[in-house]
């Protein structure tokens, strides 16, 4: 207990072993990673054994989660919101089981895709699924939310999907801890068939006691202390904030709200506190971090009878994230600047570390399919990406995890000619492997670079699943071991590199190359640390 | 008391350890603080930036508004100006002097020398050159800090007990180096400011 400065991302953890978590699942993930690192340098966590090794992607960690719960006891899985794609299979059907131990899943969004491929809203997956949701609007409030979540999770009998934005997991704020619990012991639901197998007669049960829940979700968010309706004079105008947009909100009236405001941090959205702002204000703004997901059912498709602004009408930008100064211009405040940004400064995007494996490869890559006309890189996600801006612009697609081996194999059936595929070596055990054995089984003609540097570089350098097995992992899923080529990506290597990757781009069939040099960055604070 | 801060440079060139520093000493004050941070993709030497802010009332919002930064403590001189539209009519801004070139169009250093020139509160110095002076090149993180003391609205003894702290398993002479940049840095800054 205590007085802590916390990381959004911390709170979260901190509070999960505060509330006897047993075990947290989690693939790495911007702005989602941090909080499973916190929990595997806590002593605590140590001391409990509570689980916190990574997993190799988001469903399996999402599994384990729901195995854990399954055996009564607290877990927690953590995801980035492209994460959450993946482990959907699951997430969805959790929902239909329900829970045991509590378990709370973590989402951290990325609006303005600061690292991300899209901005997409999980807080639509939450109604998708039908589950509870929290929002936090605070990193003390995201504390609480966890603190309380488990015990939430396990009165309702459902897992809680709790909603964060990168403001949040990345900001740093004062928190207060409280009284750490003890974990659960193991116990295994008595009605765990009838929950459990979702063969059809049993899922169709479950899904009539999901519709059922609906109602107690409600009333749960109705009477939650999360969820707050502001009275203010001005009934000209009521303000729905929802998570972290109720911040901005408060910033830009520091001596109090001059219209009604209902703070929303728990869904399902509380219909009575909304339908009392409804009919006490003439007009409603919605203040929302992503998707307009409550603007758009307060909407409807008509919008017959009420005036609702938002994102939908322009009063709010369509995407990106929240600011102050964009909701201040919402609320037709004066946004004063006294200096701009002057035209000297030039853009300064992200690039490939000076010493980077990454670069040699793709230099290489690069001086051979100069020889070939129609060839065509399909990228993956990682630090790898970057190869796509100059002086590299090597690859041609970057879509989602694992996508590079997969569509490299569908350019390839189609004709296209090299069809290689780049992918980092912690990608490739997350989603790529699955994709080679198609290739495997139909022999197709395509050349694989895994560029392994035996670390999940782009989130910080934590452990990959496959580290030292590569070869043996494409030679179990059937890879001709003569053609699966390892090369040390360094200048003095070139001719090598390029003799190997000419060679395996003209065999008719599957490759796999690995060029294989441990991070730049891991190597440094390796170097460093032994030096202490 | 509020100050809001915004903390810039280039990945990898350690404004969280600035930004760290300031934290200890706010927290230590009993003051409120939020910091915003940048993490994942764009820390790969590209642009980063920081907002801290520091008050003796709670704070809403983590991100700064356009126009109230009281303070912008940069690493680098381009990335200093990219954020100038937060700054305050009375805002100070200081400044690492020397560039950090890792792109093709990086301006003439003189265009934006120029640029810093125009601003009424700045103080821009060689904060490499500085910590070398004061004993070791590493220090130069501290120098900055030390230059961005005086418009913190923390006592400077407060920054004193931060830096010491960050540094005290590593022996009292790293220490020592390190108050000495301190000292340095915030003694620039103090005579700019006369």
């Amino acid at each position: 207990m205590g007085k802590h400065l916390f990381l959004g991302d911390e709170a979260i953890a901190q509070a999960a072993i505060d509330a006897g978590l047993s075990g947290v699942y989690a693939y790495p993930g911007t702005p989602s990673t941090e909080i499973t690192e916190y929990i595997q340098g806590s002593p605590v966590a140590k001391e409990r054994n509570i689980h916190c090794k990574w997993s190799a992607n988001e469903k399996t960690a999402m599994e384990a989660a729901l195995g854990m719960s399954y055996a009564g006891k607290r877990s927690l899985c953590c995801m980035k919101h492209v994460g959450l794609n993946v482990a959907a299979d699951c997430f969805m059907n959790a929902a239909m089981s329900g829970i045991n131990g509590g378990m709370i899943i973590v989402t951290a969004d990325d609006p303005s895709m600061h690292s991300s491929q899209n901005e997409q809203d999980n807080r639509m997956f939450g109604n998708f699924a039908m589950i509870p949701m929290l929002e936090p609007s605070s990193q003390q409030e995201a504390y609480d939310m966890v603190y309380e979540g488990f015990e939430l999770s396990e009165r309702l009998g459902y897992p809680i999907l709790l909603r964060v934005t990168t403001r949040m997991a990345h900001s740093r704020a004062g928190v207060e801890t409280r009284e750490m619990k003890d974990t659960l012991p193991m116990h295994c639901p008595e009605d765990g068939r009838q929950r459990y197998i979702l063969l059809p007669a049993l899922a169709r049960q479950r899904y009539r006691k999901l519709i059922a829940a609906q109602e107690t979700f409600e009333q749960a968010s109705e009477a939650s202390p999360y969820n707050i309706y502001y009275d203010a004079p001005d009934k000209s105008l009521g303000i729905i904030a929802t998570g972290i947009a109720f911040n901005y909100l408060s910033e830009n009236y520091p001596d109090g709200f001059k219209h009604p405001v209902l703070k929303i941090a728990q869904y399902p959205v509380p219909t009575e506190k909304l339908a009392r702002l409804v009919d006490e204000c003439d007009e409603i703004l919605v203040l929302e971090e992503g998707y307009p997901v409550v603007e758009q059912q307060l909407k409807g498709l008509l919008s017959k009878g009420l005036k609702v602004h938002g994102r939908l009408d322009g009063t709010l930008q369509r995407d990106g994230e929240l600011t102050p100064d964009a909701v201040g211009k919402a609320l037709g405040l004066t946004i004063t600047q006294y200096y701009a940004t002057p035209e000297v400064v030039e853009q300064r995007p992200p690039a490939l570390c000076q010493g980077c494996g990454h670069r040699d490869m793709y230099q290489a890559l690069n001086d051979v399919l100069a020889e070939y006309e129609g060839a065509k890189v399909f990228g993956d996600i990682g630090c790898y990406t970057l190869g796509a801006l100059p002086p590299f612009r090597a690859i041609d697609s970057c879509i989602d995890m694992g996508a590079s081996i997969t569509m490299a194999k569908g350019a390839s059936d189609a004709g296209v000619f090299p069809a290689v595929s780049v992918i980092g070596d912690s990608t490739f055990t997350h989603s790529g492997m699955t994709g080679l054995l198609d290739c495997v089984n139909e022999n197709t003609n395509i050349t694989i670079v895994i560029s392994d540097n035996e670390t999940t570089a782009m989130t910080g350098g934590q452990d990959s699943a496959g580290t030292g097995r590569l070869e043996s992992i494409c030679a179990g899923i059937g890879v001709d071991p003569a053609h699966i080529r390892v090369m040390i990506p360094l200048k003095k290597n070139y001719e090598e590199m390029k003799q190997i990757i000419r060679e395996e781009i003209e065999y008719k069939g599957v490759s796999v190359l690995i060029p294989r040099r441990e991070c730049i960055q891991t190597l440094t604070r390796k170097k460093k640390a032994s030096k202490k | 008391m509020k100050t809001d801060i915004i903390l810039s440079g280039v990945g990898g060139q350690g404004i969280l350890s600035i930004a760290a520093a300031i934290g200890e000493a706010a927290l230590k004050e009993g003051l409120y603080m939020k910091q915003a941070e940048v993490h994942g993709m764009s820390q790969r030497g590209g642009d980063v930036q920081s907002n801290l802010r520091l008050s003796d009332q709670p704070i809403a919002s983590d991100l700064i508004p356009l126009g109230h930064a009281d303070l912008i403590i940069s690493l680098e001189p381009m990335e200093s100006l990219r954020y100038l539209p937060y700054l305050n009519k009375e805002g100070w801004l200081v400044t690492n002097s020397q560039p950090f070139v890792n792109i093709p169009n990086y301006p003439e250093i003189e265009k934006v020398n120029a640029e810093l020139d125009k601003l009424p509160h700045k103080v821009v110095l060689d904060v490499e050159a500085i910590a070398k002076e004061a004993g070791s090149v590493r220090a130069a993180n501290i120098v900055m800090l030390g230059a961005a003391t005086p418009f913190l609205g923390l006592e400077y003894e407060k920054i004193e007990e931060g830096v010491r702290s960050i540094f005290a398993r590593k022996g009292e002479e790293i220490v020592a180096m390190n108050l000495k940049a301190l000292k340095a840095g915030y003694e620039i800054a103090q005579s700019k400011q006369a």
